[in-house]
């Protein structure tokens, strides 16, 4: 039983989607399923990692083909963890939603695009076959694609083609790296692929496709120079979907990224690692330098994705275990803090009519406890204790130096201070300053106000929980870093016991 | 034939990287379609050129004996090709729509959500108003 639990991040949102695209017409209807699918969901997730954390990696073989001649989908604690954050989310999305999205978009598919996008997320997560993974990532884009683009408006519909174009072309690159792969080894199965890659006879070869993946997830995840695609789409389409967006779609870019050099490129880490390092601080110091410059609380934002995202990579880079685990808790951390400032943005736009700060103000004299709201995961961003932020830079300064990486503990100290610059920026704009207009209360029923406010309470309370009760969340992170840094156990698990 | 297959990827590559970068919108999508063509016959080649040797084992054998023609790049790129005919037939149809809406396909000219916001929220509604929406 516990292995079939494994097919369920992929049937659930698949089944839901088709539920929904039967009520088509039925708006409510589609709303109750999204928050019933999205807690399915996110249920399963936590029975998927409390089988994965007292069992050890589960594997299902599909259409029971022995690996590595099937697909094979393999859930470890780290798989099981992003499938959690990702049904957590979209929960508190799917209830922020209820409030949030527009008629029109809703009859126009919205809630159907989402489960198909959480489809793509999940089969990510999930998948022990690289091809595979190609596969669900363009499951994934082509959701985001419809719903970046859905309502057509102006910028929508700009920043949608920037973000496709550029996605292709990642896209095209994945599919090229893969085609060379298979030519080296003769196999698509991640397992297969990690014994083979370490017996290769063209170690050069293998890094070269090693960058080319790099590149490839780097468009994905928004890495320094391969950013630029994000400011410019992702504060277009609704904000309900940005937020889904930020806590998505680039994390899976850094998960594969994880995924592919913890188990596959580990011939040349000397060279990889310390790559995927120097682009971290990159990452983190343009983004945080790109946010400096905005004034619409939404482009603010993205830029603080790509900032974030470094601190990802930073871990990556240092490649210890203390580093990776670091990195695993700052994943969660940042999916939530992040995605509670978009919504926080959404309704500072619908009380203040604006999403630009100047023309914000009077919001902490008018509504303090939205002001507490925004303080929990700005503070937490910033990296202030006791909040979550604080203990994820923690323990990725202390794992710098451990390792005697001096500069990039630098780096990301500085940075902090410059996302705290960032945070105290929309504090003074749009909290402290005196109202230029009169803030409209909250519109619609009161239903539809909870369903604005309660996601962010949670989210809030989740970001305090995480620092206050970092303990029991780092000790799984460790968990998980420890299984990534073991291919070993990975292969075995797939290949059943058998060399 | 391997030579001739390299050339011409190399030359598909060429082109299509190259309409990709051009200002207009239309010459872009023809380098995207022209990209993926190229990254099939990538895989293709890639899976080694082998003719006239389907991989069916012999009677009386028990397994494949080599040289064989590998069927799972064909595989692949059957995938590929769906999943970039699905990706396409959406880029037409945005950009086809992009071009009505925005009313130019030149992308020296998109750049409102890079640089000065003139969709800026607060300008868009108001135009939105003022228009009578």
């Amino acid at each position: 039983m516990g292995d079939y639990l494994v097919l369920f991040p992929l049937i659930v949102p698949l089944f839901f989607a088709i539920l929904s695209l039967f009520a088509w017409r039925a708006i409510t209807w589609q709303r109750g399923l999204a928050v019933v699918g999205t807690l399915i969901l996110f249920s399963s997730g936590i029975a998927l990692l409390d089988v994965v954390i007292h069992e050890g990696i589960r594997t299902v073989q599909i259409g029971n083909w022995p690996p590595p001649y099937g697909i094979s989908l393999v859930v470890d604690a780290f798989s099981a963890f992003m499938v959690v954050i990702a049904g957590g989310l979209a929960f508190l999305i799917a209830v922020f939603s209820l409030g949030s999205m527009d008629e029109a978009r809703l009859r126009y598919g919205f809630y159907p695009l989402f489960f198909v996008l959480l489809m793509g997320v999940c089969g990510a997560f999930i998948t022990g076959d690289i091809f595979n993974l190609y596969v669900w990532f363009e499951v994934m884009l082509m959701a985001s694609f419809v719903l970046m683009a859905l309502g057509g408006e102006r910028a929508q519909l700009e920043g949608a083609l920037k973000y496709v174009i550029l996605n292709l072309l990642s896209s095209a690159l994945f599919l090229s790296a893969t085609a060379v792969l298979y030519s080296l080894t003769g196999t698509l199965n991640m397992a297969d692929l990690s014994i083979r890659l370490r017996t290769t006879i063209a170690p050069d070869l293998v890094t070269t496709v090693a960058v080319m993946y790099l590149i490839a997830f780097s468009i994905k995840a928004a890495v320094f120079p391969l950013f630029f695609w994000l400011p410019a789409s992702y504060h277009t389409p609704p904000v309900t979907v940005t937020a889904l967006f930020s806590g998505l779609l680039t994390k899976v870019g850094v998960y594969a990224l994880i995924r592919v050099f913890t188990l596959l490129f580990l011939a040349d880490v000397a060279f990889t690692h310390t790559l995927i390092l120097a682009l971290g601080g990159f990452t983190m110091v343009t983004g945080v330098l790109g946010a400096a410059a905005q004034y619409d609380i939404r482009r603010l934002l993205s830029f603080h994705i790509i900032s974030q995202i470094g601190y990802l990579l930073m871990g990556l880079g240092l490649f210890t275990q203390s580093a990776l685990a670091a990195t695993l808790y700052f994943m969660v951390h940042v999916i939530i803090a992040k995605a509670v400032l978009f919504l926080i943005a959404e309704l500072l736009y619908r009380m203040g009519g604006s999403f630009d700060l100047r023309h914000l103000g009077g919001f902490y004299r008018a509504y303090p406890w939205l002001a507490l709201g925004f303080l929990l995961p700005a503070l937490s961003l910033a990296g202030v204790p006791p909040l979550s932020g604080f203990f994820g830079k923690l323990a990725l300064v202390q794992a710098g130096l451990v390792e005697g990486q001096f500069v990039i503990v630098g780096v990301s100290l500085a940075v902090s201070l410059l996302t705290l610059f960032s945070m105290t920026k929309i504090w003074n704009e749009a909290f402290w300053k005196p109202a230029s207009k009169e803030l409209r209360s909250l519109s619609g029923s009161t239903g539809q106000r909870m369903a604005l406010i309660l996601p962010i309470v949670l989210m809030g309370l989740i970001t305090l929980g995480l620092g206050l009760g970092a303990e029991p969340v780092y000790a799984l992170a460790q968990q998980a870093a420890a299984q990534l840094l073991d291919p070993g156990a990975y292969v075995a698990a797939v290949f059943g016991g058998l060399p | 034939m391997t030579l001739a297959l390299a050339l011409l990827i190399g030359v598909l590559f060429t082109v299509a990287l190259y309409l990709m970068m051009r200002r207009n919108l239309v010459k872009v999508l023809i380098g995207l379609i022209i990209l993926s063509n190229a990254i099939n016959l990538f895989i293709f080649t890639l899976g080694r050129l082998v003719r006239g040797r389907p991989p069916l084992i012999p009677a009386g054998e028990t397994a494949l004996q080599p040289p064989y023609a590998d069927p799972l790049p064909q595989a692949l790129i059957l995938t590929a090709i769906v999943i970039s005919f699905g990706v396409t037939a959406f880029a037409v149809a945005l950009m086809r729509q992009a071009y009505q809406v925005l009313g130019t396909s030149d992308l020296n000219e998109l750049r409102d959500t890079d640089i000065q916001p003139r969709y800026h929220p607060d300008h868009y509604h108001a135009e939105d108003e003022a228009e009578g929406h």
